[in-house]
């Protein structure tokens, strides 16, 4: 093993950047994937991985925004659809979205941001990756047995899920390909949080780190809290399938609502697993692109935990229908939430007003973000009041909300990617593909949800595969499958911008004038990450040392 | 270590508190448990952090006003490479279609977790790959 030291005679090492990975001789090509405990490396896995499953994910979308675009839809049976909707929010929440925020970008940034030489435990580091892909392999496999996939919903409510409706091999293979991945996402968690608070750099205080870490370590504390909950509880689905216990079904004492408490106990704070990351791309890159420091930082701090906070007192707001929850209590820590949230949408604008903003495709990509966020947030307010709930219950206005929520979480990663890419690969991607991009996926994300909203308010429920042949509502339908059909392209043109800006325009180390550490080092980051470090006196420490005229400022300060 | 320590306890007293509203008000026990026993998922480590942070002296990352020089020195022994993740990886991978497909498919499972547990300690022992 390597024993690393904090490096500080700084004009000595400075003409190492030319060969960033001389240093280190580990194995090449394939068995140096399979080897590596390099976060960086690992972290890209992660990405590759998480895109592959969205663009698959994505594939499903549109075979059933296919189906639906006529009342009468001969795309696919009733049996493939149902298959179709299971698998696709499958894979969009469990391998795509999750992984992609906790395992992706923040396995790469995380550790560089703080000043750290890697995660405090690259062996188990790995470990959660070969996990993430195992399960990932082991729910697809569904696909390929007799009975099909999974076909129950992402959810898998008792009874639809128990041994007599569910009786095939893809059930199981679901639970198993999540038990996996749920522990990846633990070992995850606990990584996050011993490198944030063991590895930081000399002067790293906890309220100096870049909101961007801020959020990961309170989402790997919510990671903690929440992931046992849903892998015990599948542990006891499969009991109940295999072994003849009767904890979710009626006939042996058992409870089947307990299920969906389990369930929503991870389901909830598990949203805000998937959304902070994202906040916190979000909240790195318009600080930058405004050329301003971030707009209220303690505020932002303040309202992501705040926001973990109370997300683990509002899972039963998904079953106010079951008539067995508590419906005061988890409307008030409901509708709570939209205060830190919307603490948050006014720090982003504060931090966009006056500043001089330099709109390349990662601050599209962030004020689409903040747009298409607010749509689905503010939705969700309305879901969060119990009558309008027993109105718009399992109807498209529920679906249309969570996509808004979540295609503003693709819009932020594609911010991501777009931001960090240059730093992870050392290349810039092409600004003009980027653009067309965004529009496309911002204007397709807008006509695929509000056609939905409409469908749920005049009573559409969800997960149907035919409809009755209504012109309006074909109409509607039509118009969302144009949508998906704009978001299925602009994820297309992003692969493309890849290929064609492949080790063409060489990013240099610090492109976009950032703030944080990861712009002090390399593009791409050396074996250990630094060659130096600079001295730490603000949450923006590069810019700092870029900088030297313009004084440090306080948290919260307008530049001027 | 103080901040960190804050942060936990903060969130255990928080979680402690609602779950006791939650409990007493609706007498649903599932979800009063899990809240409840989240609660002590912030005290455990949060006291831990806490009686530390009262032991021990400035960390140059909690302090303000530290310089580079300060955190010179030993940081942690990193392991260069390792097959052992993707080898245990692979044994829990086998233990689960195991569930699936079969008990046979527990031999090469829990052959590859054993594999991985030796040969992972012993790396740790003799000082890793590199």
């Amino acid at each position: 093993m390597t024993t690393l030291a904090h490096e500080h005679d700084a004009a000595s090492h400075d003409n190492h950047g030319e060969h960033g990975h001389a240093e280190h001789h580990g194995p090449r090509g394939i068995l140096n994937w399979l080897t590596t405990t390099d976060h960086k490396i690992i972290g890209l896995s992660y990405t590759v991985t998480s895109v592959i499953m969205l663009v698959l994910g994505g594939a499903l979308a549109e075979v059933i925004r296919g189906q639906l675009a006529n009342p009468n839809g001969h795309l696919v049976s009733f049996s493939e659809y149902n298959q179709l909707f299971t698998m696709h929010g499958s894979i969009m929440i469990y391998l795509f979205a999750g992984p992609f925020a906790f395992g992706a970008l923040a396995n790469i940034i995380v550790p560089i941001q703080i000043g750290a030489p890697d995660m405090a435990f690259p062996r188990l580091n790995a470990l959660s990756y070969w996990l993430y892909l195992s399960g990932a392999i082991t729910m697809l496999l569904g696909f390929f047995t007799s009975e099909g996939a999974a076909n129950f919903g992402w959810v898998a409510y008792t009874p639809l899920s128990d041994a007599v409706q569910a009786p095939g091999y893809g059930t199981d293979l679901w639970i198993g390909g999540l038990i996996l991945t749920g522990f990846s996402a633990i070992f995850t968690g606990v990584n996050i949080c011993a490198t944030v608070f063991y590895l930081r750099a000399p002067g790293m205080t906890l309220f100096r780190m870049p909101i961007f870490t801020w959020n990961l370590l309170v989402v790997s504390i919510l990671i903690l809290l929440a992931f046992p909950v849903l892998t015990a509880g599948l542990v006891m689905l499969y009991a109940d399938r295999h072994f003849g216990t009767h904890i979710y079904s009626v006939a042996g004492g058992g409870v089947p609502v307990l299920w969906q408490h389990i369930f929503w106990f991870w389901g909830h704070p598990e949203v805000y697993i998937l959304a902070l990351p994202f906040f916190g791309m979000v909240t790195e890159i318009i600080p930058v692109f405004s050329k301003k420091p971030v707009f209220g930082y303690k505020g932002m701090v303040f309202a992501t935990i705040t926001i973990a906070a109370l997300s683990l007192g509002v899972w039963a707001h998904h079953m106010f229908t079951t008539g067995v929850v508590l419906l005061p209590f988890f409307s008030i820590m409901s509708l709570l939430i939209a205060v830190p949230t919307g603490i948050k949408l006014f720090n982003w604008i504060g931090t966009m007003w006056r500043g001089q903003i330099w709109f390349s495709t990662a601050m599209l990509m962030a004020i689409g973000f903040v747009v298409t966020f607010l749509i689905g947030g503010l939705t969700g307010v309305y879901l969060a009041s119990p009558p309008l709930d027993f109105f718009t219950h399992d109807t498209y206005f529920v679906v249309a909300h969570f996509h808004s929520v979540v295609m503003a979480l693709v819009l932020g990663g594609m911010a991501g990617l777009y931001y960090w890419g240059p730093k992870i690969t050392g290349y810039l991607l092409n600004e003009r593909i980027g653009k067309v991009q965004f529009w496309l996926l911002f204007i397709g994300t807008q006509l695929f949800t509000i056609p939905q909203y409409w469908l749920g308010l005049d009573g559409m429920p969800r997960r149907m595969a035919i409809y009755p042949n209504n012109p309006e509502w074909q109409n509607a339908n039509t118009w969302s499958s144009v949508g998906a059909l704009m978001i299925g392209v602009s994820t297309l043109l992003f692969v493309i911008n890849i290929v064609v800006s492949w080790k063409k325009h060489p990013a240099g180390d610090n492109p976009w004038d950032g703030h944080t550490l990861e712009w002090f080092t390399t593009s791409p980051p050396p074996h250990h990450n630094f060659y130096r470090l600079p001295q730490i006196r603000s949450e923006r420490p590069t810019w700092d040392h870029n900088h030297p005229e313009a004084k440090a400022l306080g948290h919260g300060k307008d530049h001027q | 270590m103080k901040q960190e320590a804050k942060l936990l306890l903060g969130l255990g007293a928080f979680f402690a508190l609602l779950g006791i509203v939650y409990w007493v008000w609706s007498g649903e026990n599932g979800g009063g448990i899990m809240i409840v026993a989240g609660g002590t998922l912030g005290f455990l480590p949060g006291s831990y952090y806490y009686w530390w942070s009262k032991r021990m002296p400035l960390r140059p990352e909690d302090d303000p006003n530290a310089t580079r020089e300060s955190g010179a020195g030993h940081i942690d022994a990193f392991p260069g490479t390792s097959i052992f993740p993707f080898v245990l990886g692979m044994g829990a991978f086998f233990t689960v279609l195991a569930l699936v497909f079969g008990t046979w498919l527990l031999v090469p499972g829990i052959g590859l977790v054993v594999w991985a547990a030796i040969g992972g300690t012993a790396e740790s022992r003799r000082g890793g790959a590199h």
